[in-house]
């Protein structure tokens, strides 16, 4: 039978458990990262294996995330028109549709399709390689799959998002400018010169600051949880799952903690 | 003179949670020869390759490759020593992104800076040795057949033309002809590069054409050795069970 101290003492043993166990989770993906950080920034590089990243990261998001772009926009503007006109704020839509896109859309949502699309397939591409021993082979190959799969999806996810995020700050704002132009018969080069005088380029720099610490998040969580696949099929299933959620869930918390950093008065 | 073996296991041990695996495994082989490592299901056969290539670490005893302690070398210098290692893997592992010629030049690619020209040269002749005609070097490995996966998995072995190549399951999954026929290349290659194989098998049909010598491993040790012709006298339970066929009487 239990004893008393057994008794009051066990949540605090399942309490420490779990934190140590989150300690550990912390510590291995630190340690991950900045294994794949050095393996990023130091010879040898595999150029077509970065290339083709850029491709399937950059390149063939850029529908998906276009056409998040323009809705996203055009639907700001609507809700500027329908819900700022009880305090005027559709003579500024320009304004908050650019503030809005530039400093938190953009990167945001970006991020959040590329989590979607990008991290769930390395998770899925490299938990497969780690399940049919693909990842042994390349290491029996004289090969370190350090550098030649983990560094070229980390560089081209942080250098891709920005890029991305440039891409959609454009469609975004174009989506806003065709909404007021049916909406209050606003002219797109007023639309457009209005948006011109007021963003500042910190406004878009932080925003593409942001997108790059997204994209790297995105490269880290689906290379970790690919990489650390167990269990077949099943595994691989639970390494997509977990790389999509917990790039999003991290994109979303350092959006709020960047968002602190550069607020500005 | 003794002849320094090429591998050696001294004192291996390897446990899993509770389960121990290899359990002070010693097993050593001369430079040239053929050793077939038999066994049965979860006894550590695997496992004991995993370890002599630094796929995992031991935890207690030493691997020596050409009389060298290989188990703690830093990674970089293990990758080096992969140089002169050609493995083939149970399901071919093949990297399914790659076409078949640059699965079998990666090495040559992506270690060695051969350019993809020259490399792509050498591996459609690795493709030849081992009966894989040229136009089979264009297509994805998802369009072969697993016997030809094997073909593809053992000319990337061999294209460096290894010292040492290491065999799991080279004849899993495959029908009898084209296990043989898988066999009879591995023996070939094996004689032709004068290399030292290990390799895993089930088989014993297979066991008898690719290897000089066999080893039984049970219970995380070796239970027993001998040529591959002892194995028709061979007087060990495990391993008459293994040439009947019958379950063992425990």
């Amino acid at each position: 039978m239990a004893s008393l101290s057994q008794v009051l003492l066990g949540p605090v043993a399942a309490l420490g458990r779990a934190a140590r166990d989150a300690l550990a989770a912390v510590g291995r993906v630190a340690r991950f990262a900045g294994q794949g950080i050095a393996a990023a920034l130091t010879p040898p590089w595999y150029p077509r294996q970065i290339l083709s990243q850029f491709l399937s990261v950059g390149f063939y998001s850029l529908p998906v995330v276009g056409l998040t772009a323009w809705f996203t926009g055009a639907a700001l503007a609507l809700n500027i028109y329908s819900g700022g006109d009880r305090f005027n704020a559709s003579t500024v839509m320009p304004q908050i549709v650019a503030l809005g896109i530039t400093r938190e859309l953009g990167p945001v949502l970006a991020a959040l399709m590329l989590a979607g699309r990008v991290a769930s397939a390395m998770a899925s591409e490299i938990g497969a390689m780690r399940a049919t021993e693909q990842v042994d082979a390349m290491v029996t190959l004289s090969t370190d799959p350090r550098r030649y799969l983990i560094a070229p999806r980390l560089i081209a996810a942080t250098i891709s998002l920005p890029l991305l995020t440039l891409i959609t700050d454009i469609i975004g704002i174009a989506g806003g400018m065709q909404v007021s132009h049916y909406l209050i018969d606003l002219a797109p080069g007023i639309y457009v010169a209005n948006t011109v005088d007021f963003i500042t380029a910190w406004d878009v720099e932080s925003g593409l600051i942001k997108a790059g610490v997204f994209g790297f998040i995105i490269g880290l969580m689906g290379c970790f949880h690919g990489d650390h696949a167990k269990g077949g099929a099943r595994g691989v299933g639970r390494a997509t799952t977990s790389a999509m959620v917990s790039a999003a869930v991290l994109i979303l918390a350092s959006d709020y903690l960047l968002t602190s950093v550069f607020a500005r008065p | 003179m003794s002849v320094m073996n090429k591998l050696e296991w001294r004192g291996v041990s390897k446990q899993f949670g509770a389960q121990k695996v290899l359990d002070g495994l010693d097993l050593a082989v001369e430079p040239g020869r053929s050793l077939a490592l038999l066994g049965r299901s979860g006894q550590g056969k695997s496992v004991t390759i995993k370890l002599a290539l630094g796929l995992m670490q031991a935890d207690a005893g030493e691997v020596l490759l050409d009389g060298v302690d290989v188990t703690h070398l830093p990674a970089r210098e293990r990758r080096a020593s992969f140089a002169s290692i050609g493995m083939l893997f149970q399901g071919g592992a093949l990297f399914d992104s790659l076409p078949v010629w640059e699965n079998v030049a990666f090495r040559l690619i992506n270690a060695d800076g051969v350019g993809r020209r020259e490399a792509r040269e050498r591996a459609v002749e690795a493709l030849a040795l081992v009966k894989l005609a040229p136009d089979v070097a264009d297509r994805y490995p998802s369009e072969l057949s697993g016997g030809m996966q094997k073909r593809a998995g053992l000319a990337r072995a061999i294209v460096g033309a290894p010292s040492l190549l290491f065999f799991d399951e080279p004849t899993t999954g495959l029908d009898p002809i084209t296990a043989g026929a898988i066999n009879e290349l591995i023996r070939d290659r094996v004689t032709s590069l004068g290399c030292t194989a290990v390799s895993i098998t089930h088989d014993m049909v297979s066991a008898r054409v690719i290897a000089d010598e066999v080893a039984m491993l049970d219970g995380g040790r070796i239970v027993w050795r001998g040529r591959a012709s002892d194995l028709d006298h061979a007087d060990h339970p495990l391993v008459r069970a293994f040439m009947t066929g019958q379950p063992l009487e425990e």
